[in-house]
């Protein structure tokens, strides 16, 4: 390890001899692939799993189609989107755009789902239309669960946009695979880049989900805040997925050497 | 008014739920729909706000078709109450009851008026208002569901086993709130329920359906009980049929003997001599205004009588206590009388075990 230059390089200098930029530029970079991509799997998420939920029709079929896709590794759909569409943000954006539909789409559907039948049939049964039970009752009612699943996702999408820079982009990802290509068994700074950079992407994942459970209690209804803390007990533990990339990236490391 | 015309029922997996229903629910009228699980009640009463449509015949509102008014305005006029309540868990217990008020577009003021005026109405403490669903017991949230159900005042209301998942003694009470509630508001109200007692107390008529939805019959609780149309109907009924039926006569129908009654001030002499007219062997003593004071045998009799020194009577009636309660009392009293007053102190006659032997004598008659 080489503990010298991580300060200048934090603080926005390039880190010496690697033609690696400072911290502050990967790290917009590294924003920028994890805002669009999960801004996108919003749009398309969130519509068709309230579609299908409230309809109660064809959800199986949807959760499948957006599950066959995290099935593909990422690494695989980065370097085919590589290929079909060759340089720039779109093969990353396509990649962590599939990555983070899925459980954003199935959390959605599975809100709405689960509302029960019976404040359904109270809320038709006054005269609310379709439409105004899926907005006053089906979406307000599942949004716990709808949270729950943009956490998971955003997690997972800050963690993968590592691979951005397999393509030769920025990101945090670039002093990664810049400290594997040198050879971290080796060199010292490449060893740095390594560990440094992992750390702060472990980081990004905590904030990232701190800040979105800040944002979930502005959203989520007061009368159903009991309720998702249930859910939150129940879910994996924050920055489980940045975890999972770190250790990843560290067994990498250890083939290689 | 609420009108079935030869209305039919028929799930698509081939089950007639409904078959061949004529039906009248006067304006102002509590009608109960009664019999065992599975009959069709759920069925019927879901058809009028079409929760359910029919598959055949015609239900009608107010004369108009409601297969010609759409289905989201009409539910919106008329009250809806389930069982399980279905309360809003992501709304304020005001929030769920200006759930339509706010849909139909009335203005803030307005509706926190009318939410303030419900929670009184249907006997909600004030705290509640801000509080929501899964913090209010559940007989308060059987209150919030009706309270919300009558939020625009609807002129009719749809009632499916709304006391249901209370406990009796809660459901006794809710029940109570519900009939002097009905009688300030005089909603038309088609309440379904499984249990004959609650049919009894709260149906101006009752209709008892059988499986397959066949109407047995429609009639006030009191002819139902007296004059069960057929074995269903008798064997639905039930045993204490006789006392089901006492429940239902106020004490005030039954008319009271005046008895010895004598006022205070009279003298002993003349007191003694109306018990003797009566063949009774004590007197009543009442104040001005047939005010009650007790009895006293009449050899104990002070002269002029004195109504401080009479004996309170044990057992005491109100003029709108049931027959049931009257017999009740009669039954543990030695004497075999019970003295009947209204507003707890009004003399106004005695209650015997003959004058009510005389009604259940009639409806021993009407088994026959
Ligand atoms: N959606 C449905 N599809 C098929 N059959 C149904 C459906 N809903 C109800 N039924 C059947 O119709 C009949 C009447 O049902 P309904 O719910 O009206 O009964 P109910 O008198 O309300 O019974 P309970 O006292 O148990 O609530 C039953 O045989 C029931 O199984
Ligand atoms: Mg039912």
């Amino acid at each position: 390890m080489n503990w010298e230059h991580v300060l200048p390089w934090l603080a926005g200098q390039e880190y010496p001899n690697t033609g690696v930029p400072g911290v502050p530029t990967l790290l917009y970079e590294h924003l920028l692939y994890v805002v669009v991509p999960l801004v996108l799997a919003l749009a398309i998420a969130i519509p068709v799993g309230l579609w299908v939920g409230h309809i109660g029709k064809g959800g199986t079929l949807a959760i499948n189609i957006a599950n066959g896709g995290r099935a593909i590794p990422s690494l695989g759909i980065i370097i085919i989107a590589f290929i079909a569409f060759s340089a720039g943000f779109i093969p990353v954006y396509i990649t962590l755009t599939a990555m983070a539909i899925p459980p954003i789409l199935t959390n959605t559907y599975v809100g709405v789902r689960e509302v029960d039948p019976e404040i359904r049939d109270a809320a038709a049964g006054m005269g609310l239309s379709g439409w105004e039970i899926l907005r006053g009752v089906e979406i307000p009612m599942a949004m716990p669960v709808i949270m729950a699943g943009v956490r998971t996702s955003a997690v997972q999408v800050v963690a993968t946009a590592t691979l951005a820079a397999y393509i030769g982009l920025g990101g945090l990802g670039r002093p990664i695979f810049t400290g594997l290509a040198i050879g971290p068994q080796f060199n010292p700074d490449a060893k740095t880049l390594l560990v440094v950079a992992c750390i702060l992407v472990a980081i990004l994942a905590v904030l990232t989900e701190q800040l979105l459970g800040l944002a979930e209690r502005a959203i989520v209804p007061t009368g159903l805040m009991r309720k998702h803390e249930q859910e939150r007990r129940g879910s994996p533990p924050p920055g489980a997925a940045a975890a999972d990339t770190a250790q990843r990236s560290s067994e990498q490391s250890a083939v290689s050497a | 008014m609420i009108t079935f015309d030869a209305v039919r029922k028929q799930y698509p997996d081939g089950t007639v739920a409904v078959d061949d229903l004529d039906l009248q629910v006067e304006e102002g009228d509590v009608v109960v729909l009664v019999g065992p699980s599975g009959c069709g009640k759920t069925t019927t009463m879901r058809m009028v706000n079409r929760m359910i449509e029919p598959t055949g015949g015609t239900i009608t509102v107010d004369g108009t078709d409601i297969m010609s008014t759409d289905p989201v305005k009409l539910r919106r006029d008329i009250g809806y109450v389930i069982q399980q309540i279905g309360l809003f868990p992501h709304r304020t217990t005001a929030e769920n009851i200006a759930t339509v008020p706010e849909l139909v577009g009335w203005d803030r003021s307005r509706i926190r008026e009318r939410v303030a005026e419900l929670i009184d109405t249907v006997g909600l403490p004030d705290g509640v208002a801000d509080r929501y669903p899964h913090q209010l017991s559940g007989g308060q949230r059987q209150r919030v569901g009706v309270a919300r159900a009558l939020a625009t005042d609807p002129p009719v209301m749809l009632m499916d086993e709304p006391f249901g998942a209370v406990d009796p003694i809660v459901r006794g009470r809710l029940q109570d709130e519900f009939l002097r509630l009905q009688a300030e508001v005089h909603k038309t109200i088609v309440f379904v329920t499984h249990d004959i007692d609650e049919a009894i107390k709260m149906g101006d008529r009752i209709a008892i359906l059988s499986e397959g939805g066949v109407l047995q019959q429609y009639e006030t609780p009191a002819s139902i009980l007296a004059h069960p149309a057929n074995a269903f109907v008798e064997d639905f009924l039930g045993e204490e049929r006789g006392l089901k039926r006492l429940s239902l006569i106020p004490v005030k129908e039954v008319t009271a003997d005046r008895g010895p009654v004598v006022t205070v001030g009279t003298n002993a002499t003349d007191a003694r001599e109306v018990a003797r007219s009566q063949g009774a062997d004590w007197v009543v003593i009442v104040g001005d205004d047939d005010t009650l004071r007790g009895w006293s045998w009449t050899d104990e009799l002070a002269d002029p009588v004195d109504g401080d020194a009479a004996k309170p009577f044990v057992t005491q009636v109100e003029a709108q206590d049931s027959l049931r309660t009257a017999l009740d009392a009669l039954v543990s009293s030695w004497t075999g009388v019970a003295v009947r007053v209204s507003g707890g102190d009004r003399y106004e006659g005695l209650l015997t075990r003959e004058l009510l032997t005389a009604e259940l004598h009639d409806d021993a008659r009407a088994r026959l």
